[in-house]
Protein backbone atom coordinates (compact mmCIF):
# COMPACT_ATOMS: atom_id res chain seq x y z
CA UNK A 1 0.00 0.00 0.00
CA UNK A 2 2.82 2.91 0.88
CA UNK A 3 4.63 1.70 -2.19
CA UNK A 4 2.05 2.58 -4.61
CA UNK A 5 0.91 5.60 -2.65
CA UNK A 6 3.42 7.68 -4.33
CA UNK A 7 2.56 7.14 -7.87
CA UNK A 8 -1.05 8.02 -7.11
CA UNK A 9 -0.32 11.35 -5.87
CA UNK A 10 2.11 11.98 -8.57
CA UNK A 11 -0.94 10.80 -10.89
CA UNK A 12 -3.44 13.08 -8.84
CA UNK A 13 -1.59 15.93 -10.17
CA UNK A 14 -1.40 14.92 -13.45
CA UNK A 15 -5.29 14.77 -12.98
CA UNK A 16 -5.18 18.17 -11.78
CA UNK A 17 -3.01 19.84 -14.05
CA UNK A 18 -5.14 17.99 -16.83
CA UNK A 19 -8.32 19.73 -15.50
CA UNK A 20 -6.62 23.23 -15.18
CA UNK A 21 -5.52 23.10 -18.63
CA UNK A 22 -9.17 21.95 -19.94
CA UNK A 23 -11.25 24.10 -18.06
CA UNK A 24 -9.24 27.00 -19.53
CA UNK A 25 -9.44 25.57 -23.12
CA UNK A 26 -13.51 24.92 -22.63
CA UNK A 27 -14.01 28.18 -21.20
CA UNK A 28 -12.59 29.60 -24.25
CA UNK A 29 -13.70 27.46 -26.75
CA UNK A 30 -16.92 27.81 -25.09
CA UNK A 31 -16.90 31.80 -25.23
CA UNK A 32 -16.18 30.99 -28.85
CA UNK A 33 -18.81 28.91 -29.42
CA UNK A 34 -21.42 30.79 -27.36
CA UNK A 35 -20.84 33.84 -29.47
CA UNK A 36 -21.06 32.03 -32.82
CA UNK A 37 -24.53 30.58 -31.38
CA UNK A 38 -26.13 34.33 -30.90
CA UNK A 39 -24.46 36.07 -33.60
CA UNK A 40 -26.07 38.66 -36.29
CA UNK A 41 -24.48 35.82 -39.18
CA UNK A 42 -26.17 32.96 -40.44
CA UNK A 43 -22.97 31.16 -40.96
CA UNK A 44 -21.47 31.79 -37.78
CA UNK A 45 -24.82 30.49 -35.98
CA UNK A 46 -24.98 27.13 -38.45
CA UNK A 47 -20.96 26.71 -36.96
CA UNK A 48 -21.79 27.53 -33.58
CA UNK A 49 -24.51 24.91 -33.59
CA UNK A 50 -22.92 22.38 -35.34
CA UNK A 51 -19.99 22.26 -32.84
CA UNK A 52 -21.78 22.00 -30.18
CA UNK A 53 -24.47 19.17 -31.68
CA UNK A 54 -21.27 17.25 -33.43
CA UNK A 55 -19.25 17.29 -29.70
CA UNK A 56 -21.96 16.89 -27.70
CA UNK A 57 -23.22 14.45 -29.68
CA UNK A 58 -20.51 11.83 -30.36
CA UNK A 59 -18.24 9.88 -26.98
CA UNK A 60 -15.86 12.18 -26.29
CA UNK A 61 -13.78 9.04 -26.35
CA UNK A 62 -14.00 8.91 -29.92
CA UNK A 63 -12.69 12.63 -30.31
CA UNK A 64 -9.93 11.61 -28.78
CA UNK A 65 -9.05 8.85 -30.59
CA UNK A 66 -9.74 10.88 -33.86
CA UNK A 67 -7.16 13.80 -32.53
CA UNK A 68 -4.33 11.86 -31.18
CA UNK A 69 -4.17 8.35 -33.42
CA UNK A 70 -6.12 10.01 -36.55
CA UNK A 71 -4.56 13.21 -36.17
CA UNK A 72 -0.73 12.48 -38.07
CA UNK A 73 -2.60 11.40 -41.35
CA UNK A 74 -3.76 14.91 -41.65
CA UNK A 75 -0.83 16.62 -40.58
CA UNK A 76 -1.34 16.91 -36.67
CA UNK A 77 1.21 15.12 -35.13
CA UNK A 78 1.24 15.68 -30.56
CA UNK A 79 1.95 13.87 -27.55
CA UNK A 80 -0.77 11.90 -25.53
CA UNK A 81 -0.57 14.91 -23.16
CA UNK A 82 -1.34 17.69 -25.53
CA UNK A 83 -4.25 15.31 -27.16
CA UNK A 84 -5.69 14.75 -24.24
CA UNK A 85 -5.77 18.53 -23.54
CA UNK A 86 -6.94 19.84 -26.79
CA UNK A 87 -9.20 16.99 -27.25
CA UNK A 88 -10.72 17.10 -23.81
CA UNK A 89 -10.77 21.14 -23.98
CA UNK A 90 -12.70 20.87 -27.04
CA UNK A 91 -15.12 18.42 -25.94
CA UNK A 92 -15.70 20.36 -22.48
CA UNK A 93 -16.13 24.01 -24.81
CA UNK A 94 -19.17 22.16 -26.48
CA UNK A 95 -21.07 21.59 -22.87
CA UNK A 96 -19.57 24.98 -21.88
CA UNK A 97 -21.08 26.71 -24.71
CA UNK A 98 -24.58 25.76 -23.96
CA UNK A 99 -24.42 26.68 -20.96
CA UNK A 100 -22.70 30.57 -21.41
CA UNK A 101 -25.97 30.64 -23.82
CA UNK A 102 -28.47 29.30 -21.52
CA UNK A 103 -26.97 32.25 -18.96
CA UNK A 104 -26.83 34.91 -21.34
CA UNK A 105 -30.61 34.54 -22.89
CA UNK A 106 -31.71 34.65 -19.52
CA UNK A 107 -31.21 38.45 -19.27
CA UNK A 108 -34.50 40.02 -19.59
CA UNK A 109 -34.50 41.40 -23.15
CA UNK A 110 -36.03 44.73 -21.95
CA UNK A 111 -32.77 45.69 -20.25
CA UNK A 112 -31.51 45.20 -23.96
CA UNK A 113 -33.54 47.43 -25.27
CA UNK A 114 -33.00 49.86 -22.63
CA UNK A 115 -30.04 50.08 -23.33
CA UNK A 116 -29.60 50.23 -26.69
CA UNK A 117 -32.50 52.82 -26.40
CA UNK A 118 -30.19 55.09 -24.45
CA UNK A 119 -27.65 54.85 -27.39
CA UNK A 120 -25.49 51.74 -26.09
CA UNK A 121 -24.05 49.74 -29.35
CA UNK A 122 -25.18 46.13 -29.58
CA UNK A 123 -20.99 45.62 -28.58
CA UNK A 124 -21.34 47.91 -25.07
CA UNK A 125 -24.77 46.43 -24.23
CA UNK A 126 -23.29 42.78 -24.08
CA UNK A 127 -20.09 44.46 -22.12
CA UNK A 128 -21.83 46.94 -19.79
CA UNK A 129 -25.62 45.52 -19.44
CA UNK A 130 -25.85 41.94 -19.60
CA UNK A 131 -22.66 40.19 -19.64
CA UNK A 132 -22.06 41.45 -16.23
CA UNK A 133 -24.97 39.55 -15.11
CA UNK A 134 -25.22 36.72 -17.11
CA UNK A 135 -21.44 35.89 -15.64
CA UNK A 136 -22.98 35.93 -12.79
CA UNK A 137 -25.58 33.09 -13.37
CA UNK A 138 -22.98 31.20 -15.12
CA UNK A 139 -20.91 30.23 -12.27
CA UNK A 140 -23.04 27.51 -10.17
CA UNK A 141 -23.95 25.70 -14.04
CA UNK A 142 -20.58 26.07 -14.95
CA UNK A 143 -19.07 24.68 -12.07
CA UNK A 144 -21.17 21.15 -13.10
CA UNK A 145 -19.88 21.33 -16.50
CA UNK A 146 -16.21 20.84 -14.54
CA UNK A 147 -17.43 18.41 -12.30
CA UNK A 148 -18.15 16.40 -15.10
CA UNK A 149 -14.99 17.37 -17.13
CA UNK A 150 -13.06 16.13 -14.07
CA UNK A 151 -14.53 13.05 -14.31
CA UNK A 152 -14.50 12.95 -18.07
CA UNK A 153 -10.38 13.53 -17.65
CA UNK A 154 -10.19 9.98 -16.89
CA UNK A 155 -10.51 8.92 -20.14
CA UNK A 156 -7.27 10.17 -21.22
CA UNK A 157 -6.18 6.62 -19.43
CA UNK A 158 -7.37 5.16 -22.83
CA UNK A 159 -4.34 6.94 -24.86
CA UNK A 160 -2.02 6.16 -22.03
CA UNK A 161 -1.65 9.70 -20.22
CA UNK A 162 -0.07 8.35 -16.49
CA UNK A 163 -3.19 9.95 -14.30
CA UNK A 164 -5.42 8.66 -11.88
CA UNK A 165 -7.58 6.24 -14.24
CA UNK A 166 -4.33 4.43 -15.88
CA UNK A 167 -2.33 4.75 -12.42
CA UNK A 168 -5.66 2.84 -10.69
CA UNK A 169 -5.50 0.05 -13.68
CA UNK A 170 -1.78 -0.54 -13.93
CA UNK A 171 -1.79 -1.14 -9.85
CA UNK A 172 -5.24 -3.67 -10.27
CA UNK A 173 -3.56 -5.52 -12.91
CA UNK A 174 0.02 -5.65 -10.88
CA UNK A 175 -1.65 -6.35 -7.27
CA UNK A 176 -4.92 -7.80 -8.26
CA UNK A 177 -6.49 -5.45 -5.41
CA UNK A 178 -9.14 -4.31 -7.40
CA UNK A 179 -10.99 -2.79 -4.75
CA UNK A 180 -8.23 -1.27 -2.83
CA UNK A 181 -6.76 0.81 -5.64
CA UNK A 182 -10.33 2.03 -6.56
CA UNK A 183 -10.59 3.20 -3.20
CA UNK A 184 -7.41 4.86 -3.31
CA UNK A 185 -8.26 6.61 -7.21
CA UNK A 186 -11.32 7.63 -5.71
CA UNK A 187 -10.78 9.61 -2.57
CA UNK A 188 -8.25 11.27 -4.41
CA UNK A 189 -10.59 12.23 -7.16
CA UNK A 190 -13.58 13.04 -4.53
CA UNK A 191 -10.65 15.31 -2.65
CA UNK A 192 -9.76 17.35 -6.37
CA UNK A 193 -14.07 17.55 -7.18
CA UNK A 194 -14.75 18.93 -3.37
CA UNK A 195 -12.28 21.55 -3.55
CA UNK A 196 -13.30 22.40 -6.98
CA UNK A 197 -16.87 22.81 -5.85
CA UNK A 198 -15.86 25.00 -2.76
CA UNK A 199 -13.76 27.44 -4.98
CA UNK A 200 -16.95 27.72 -7.36
CA UNK A 201 -19.10 28.14 -4.30
CA UNK A 202 -16.92 30.52 -2.93
CA UNK A 203 -16.58 32.41 -6.65
CA UNK A 204 -20.76 32.55 -6.48
CA UNK A 205 -21.16 34.17 -3.12
CA UNK A 206 -18.53 36.88 -4.28
CA UNK A 207 -19.96 37.23 -7.67
CA UNK A 208 -23.65 38.00 -5.65
CA UNK A 209 -22.21 40.49 -3.18
CA UNK A 210 -21.04 42.67 -5.27
CA UNK B 1 0.23 9.33 -45.01
CA UNK B 2 -3.48 11.15 -46.49
CA UNK B 3 -6.88 9.62 -46.20
CA UNK B 4 -8.34 6.90 -48.02
CA UNK B 5 -11.53 6.21 -47.25
CA UNK B 6 -12.38 3.23 -50.09
CA UNK B 7 -10.91 0.86 -47.40
CA UNK B 8 -13.95 1.30 -45.68
CA UNK B 9 -16.70 -1.04 -47.33
CA UNK B 10 -15.01 -4.00 -46.77
CA UNK B 11 -14.79 -3.77 -43.10
CA UNK B 12 -18.40 -2.23 -42.91
CA UNK B 13 -19.90 -5.37 -41.50
CA UNK B 14 -17.50 -5.60 -38.60
CA UNK B 15 -18.37 -2.11 -38.17
CA UNK B 16 -22.37 -2.23 -38.61
CA UNK B 17 -22.17 -5.79 -36.14
CA UNK B 18 -20.61 -3.42 -33.28
CA UNK B 19 -23.26 -0.66 -33.68
CA UNK B 20 -25.38 -3.15 -33.10
CA UNK B 21 -24.06 -4.38 -29.74
CA UNK B 22 -23.95 -1.10 -28.77
CA UNK B 23 -27.11 -0.41 -29.27
CA UNK B 24 -27.96 -3.97 -26.99
CA UNK B 25 -25.67 -2.53 -24.88
CA UNK B 26 -27.27 0.61 -24.05
CA UNK B 27 -30.76 -1.21 -24.10
CA UNK B 28 -29.15 -3.38 -21.11
CA UNK B 29 -27.82 -1.06 -19.15
CA UNK B 30 -30.98 1.42 -19.64
CA UNK B 31 -32.83 -1.10 -18.24
CA UNK B 32 -30.66 -2.24 -15.25
CA UNK B 33 -30.32 1.77 -14.26
CA UNK B 34 -33.84 2.34 -14.65
CA UNK B 35 -34.85 -0.82 -12.28
CA UNK B 36 -32.12 0.07 -10.13
CA UNK B 37 -32.52 3.78 -9.87
CA UNK B 38 -36.13 3.09 -9.28
CA UNK B 39 -34.82 0.74 -6.31
CA UNK B 40 -32.33 3.00 -5.21
CA UNK B 41 -34.76 6.21 -4.99
CA UNK B 42 -37.31 4.25 -2.71
CA UNK B 43 -34.28 3.22 -0.52
CA UNK B 44 -32.89 6.37 -0.21
CA UNK B 45 -36.87 7.83 1.05
CA UNK B 46 -37.87 4.79 2.81
CA UNK B 47 -35.71 2.21 4.26
CA UNK B 48 -34.45 2.17 7.84
CA UNK B 49 -31.17 4.32 8.58
CA UNK B 50 -29.40 1.74 8.59
CA UNK B 51 -30.54 0.39 5.22
CA UNK B 52 -30.04 3.42 3.82
CA UNK B 53 -26.33 4.52 4.78
CA UNK B 54 -24.43 1.75 2.95
CA UNK B 55 -26.65 2.59 -0.18
CA UNK B 56 -25.57 6.49 0.41
CA UNK B 57 -22.03 5.46 0.98
CA UNK B 58 -22.22 3.73 -2.57
CA UNK B 59 -24.01 6.41 -4.55
CA UNK B 60 -21.30 8.82 -2.93
CA UNK B 61 -18.95 7.17 -4.62
CA UNK B 62 -20.32 5.94 -7.65
CA UNK B 63 -21.40 10.10 -8.02
CA UNK B 64 -18.20 11.08 -7.25
CA UNK B 65 -15.67 9.29 -8.76
CA UNK B 66 -15.12 8.63 -13.37
CA UNK B 67 -16.93 5.93 -14.98
CA UNK B 68 -14.15 4.66 -16.59
CA UNK B 69 -12.42 3.61 -12.40
CA UNK B 70 -15.62 1.86 -11.90
CA UNK B 71 -15.72 -0.17 -14.76
CA UNK B 72 -11.91 -1.38 -13.98
CA UNK B 73 -13.49 -2.00 -10.24
CA UNK B 74 -16.31 -3.72 -11.57
CA UNK B 75 -14.73 -6.24 -14.19
CA UNK B 76 -11.54 -6.94 -12.33
CA UNK B 77 -13.45 -6.97 -9.03
CA UNK B 78 -16.26 -9.54 -10.07
CA UNK B 79 -13.54 -11.90 -10.70
CA UNK B 80 -11.21 -11.29 -7.44
CA UNK B 81 -14.24 -12.53 -5.99
CA UNK B 82 -14.57 -15.68 -7.92
CA UNK B 83 -17.46 -14.00 -10.02
CA UNK B 84 -16.16 -14.93 -14.10
CA UNK B 85 -18.23 -12.82 -15.93
CA UNK B 86 -17.90 -12.14 -19.58
CA UNK B 87 -16.73 -8.89 -20.30
CA UNK B 88 -20.22 -7.46 -21.74
CA UNK B 89 -22.03 -8.61 -18.04
CA UNK B 90 -19.40 -6.61 -16.65
CA UNK B 91 -20.36 -3.19 -19.07
CA UNK B 92 -23.81 -3.56 -19.14
CA UNK B 93 -23.61 -3.79 -15.11
CA UNK B 94 -20.92 -1.32 -14.83
CA UNK B 95 -22.37 1.65 -17.25
CA UNK B 96 -26.30 0.35 -15.45
CA UNK B 97 -25.29 0.79 -11.95
CA UNK B 98 -23.43 4.11 -12.35
CA UNK B 99 -26.57 5.42 -14.62
CA UNK B 100 -28.76 3.99 -11.74
CA UNK B 101 -26.90 6.04 -9.03
CA UNK B 102 -28.25 9.26 -11.43
CA UNK B 103 -31.81 8.09 -11.96
CA UNK B 104 -31.88 7.70 -8.43
CA UNK B 105 -31.48 11.53 -7.84
CA UNK B 106 -34.06 12.31 -10.34
CA UNK B 107 -36.83 9.49 -9.26
CA UNK B 108 -36.38 10.63 -5.23
CA UNK B 109 -37.27 14.74 -6.96
CA UNK B 110 -40.28 12.76 -9.01
CA UNK B 111 -41.21 11.31 -5.48
CA UNK B 112 -41.16 13.92 -3.77
CA UNK B 113 -43.02 16.19 -5.64
CA UNK B 114 -45.81 13.33 -5.91
CA UNK B 115 -49.02 15.90 -3.74
CA UNK B 116 -48.92 13.63 0.03
CA UNK B 117 -52.89 14.26 0.03
CA UNK B 118 -52.90 11.94 -2.93
CA UNK B 119 -50.97 8.99 -0.58
CA UNK B 120 -53.39 9.70 2.77
CA UNK B 121 -56.12 9.66 0.11
CA UNK B 122 -54.96 6.17 -1.48
CA UNK B 123 -54.34 5.09 2.75
CA UNK B 124 -57.38 5.62 3.25
CA UNK B 125 -59.14 4.41 0.74
CA UNK B 126 -57.53 1.46 2.19
CA UNK B 127 -54.40 0.72 0.19
CA UNK B 128 -51.02 -0.56 2.05
CA UNK B 129 -48.27 1.82 2.35
CA UNK B 130 -46.98 -0.82 -0.39
CA UNK B 131 -49.50 -0.60 -2.06
CA UNK B 132 -49.72 3.65 -2.19
CA UNK B 133 -46.02 3.97 -3.40
CA UNK B 134 -46.70 1.15 -6.63
CA UNK B 135 -49.71 2.29 -7.58
CA UNK B 136 -50.07 5.61 -6.60
CA UNK B 137 -47.18 7.46 -6.30
CA UNK B 138 -44.47 5.65 -8.50
CA UNK B 139 -46.54 5.95 -11.89
CA UNK B 140 -46.77 9.78 -11.55
CA UNK B 141 -43.24 10.58 -10.44
CA UNK B 142 -42.15 7.68 -13.76
CA UNK B 143 -43.81 10.37 -15.85
CA UNK B 144 -42.44 13.60 -14.26
CA UNK B 145 -39.08 12.40 -14.77
CA UNK B 146 -38.78 11.09 -18.13
CA UNK B 147 -37.34 14.00 -20.14
CA UNK B 148 -34.28 14.46 -17.93
CA UNK B 149 -34.00 10.50 -17.85
CA UNK B 150 -34.04 10.72 -21.48
CA UNK B 151 -30.96 12.82 -21.40
CA UNK B 152 -29.17 10.46 -19.14
CA UNK B 153 -29.74 7.49 -21.20
CA UNK B 154 -28.28 9.88 -24.49
CA UNK B 155 -25.05 10.20 -22.04
CA UNK B 156 -25.08 6.15 -21.75
CA UNK B 157 -25.46 5.56 -25.25
CA UNK B 158 -21.88 8.31 -25.53
CA UNK B 159 -20.34 6.50 -22.66
CA UNK B 160 -21.19 2.66 -23.85
CA UNK B 161 -17.64 3.23 -25.73
CA UNK B 162 -16.11 3.27 -22.63
CA UNK B 163 -16.85 -0.35 -22.05
CA UNK B 164 -14.29 -0.77 -25.41
CA UNK B 165 -11.67 -0.29 -22.48
CA UNK B 166 -12.70 -3.70 -21.03
CA UNK B 167 -12.86 -5.51 -24.24
CA UNK B 168 -16.34 -5.16 -24.94
CA UNK B 169 -16.81 -5.85 -28.55
CA UNK B 170 -18.90 -3.41 -29.34
CA UNK B 171 -18.84 -0.61 -31.83
CA UNK B 172 -15.24 1.72 -30.62
CA UNK B 173 -13.94 -1.81 -30.32
CA UNK B 174 -14.79 -3.17 -34.15
CA UNK B 175 -13.49 0.29 -34.95
CA UNK B 176 -10.03 -0.77 -33.29
CA UNK B 177 -10.07 -4.23 -35.20
CA UNK B 178 -10.39 -2.93 -38.25
CA UNK B 179 -8.07 -0.09 -37.71
CA UNK B 180 -5.71 -3.29 -36.35
CA UNK B 181 -5.36 -4.49 -40.06
CA UNK B 182 -5.76 -1.19 -42.16
CA UNK B 183 -3.85 1.43 -40.27
CA UNK B 184 -6.29 3.96 -40.99
CA UNK B 185 -7.45 5.17 -37.81
CA UNK B 186 -8.82 8.59 -38.76
CA UNK B 187 -11.23 6.90 -41.38
CA UNK B 188 -12.06 4.30 -38.93
CA UNK B 189 -12.96 6.24 -35.90
CA UNK B 190 -14.86 9.29 -38.22
CA UNK B 191 -17.04 6.36 -39.37
CA UNK B 192 -17.74 5.68 -35.61
CA UNK B 193 -18.01 9.26 -34.51
CA UNK B 194 -21.01 9.55 -37.52
CA UNK B 195 -23.10 6.35 -36.69
CA UNK B 196 -22.79 7.04 -32.57
CA UNK B 197 -23.97 10.62 -33.96
CA UNK B 198 -26.55 8.81 -36.03
CA UNK B 199 -27.89 6.73 -32.56
CA UNK B 200 -28.23 10.20 -30.90
CA UNK B 201 -30.19 11.81 -32.79
CA UNK B 202 -32.43 8.98 -33.22
CA UNK B 203 -32.76 9.04 -29.64
CA UNK B 204 -33.24 12.86 -29.30
CA UNK B 205 -36.05 12.43 -31.67
CA UNK B 206 -37.90 9.53 -29.83
CA UNK B 207 -37.19 11.50 -26.36
CA UNK B 208 -39.12 15.07 -28.02
CA UNK B 209 -41.42 12.69 -29.36
CA UNK B 210 -41.94 10.67 -25.71
CA UNK B 211 -42.25 14.07 -23.98
CA UNK B 212 -45.18 15.56 -26.14
CA UNK B 213 -46.93 12.92 -25.29
CA UNK B 214 -46.15 13.40 -21.76
CA UNK B 215 -47.29 17.04 -21.85
CA UNK B 216 -50.35 15.38 -23.62
CA UNK B 217 -51.48 13.11 -20.66
CA UNK B 218 -50.90 16.02 -17.94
Amino acid sequence: MQRVFPFFLEAAWITVLLSVLTTILGLIFGAIGASARMSRFALFRFLGAAYVSVFRGTPALIQLFILYFGGPQIGIQLDAFQAAVIGLGINAGAYMAETMRGAIIAIDKGQIEAARTVGLSRFQTMRYVVLPQAMRLMIRPLGVNINAMIKATALVAAISVVELTYTAQRFIGSTYKPFEMFLIAGVLYMIIIYITGQAVSWLDRKARIN
Amino acid sequence: MGLDFTVIPQYLDIVLWGALWTILITLGAATVSFIGGMFLAVIALYAPLLVRLPFRAFAFLFMGTPLLLQLFLIYFGLVQVGIDVPAVMAGIIGLGLHFAVYNSELFQTGILAVDKGQVEAARTVGLSRMQALRKVVVPQAVRDVIPPIGNNMISLLKDSALVSVIGVSELTLSAQRAIGSTYRPFEFYVLVAVIYYIINLFMEAVQRRVERRVQASR
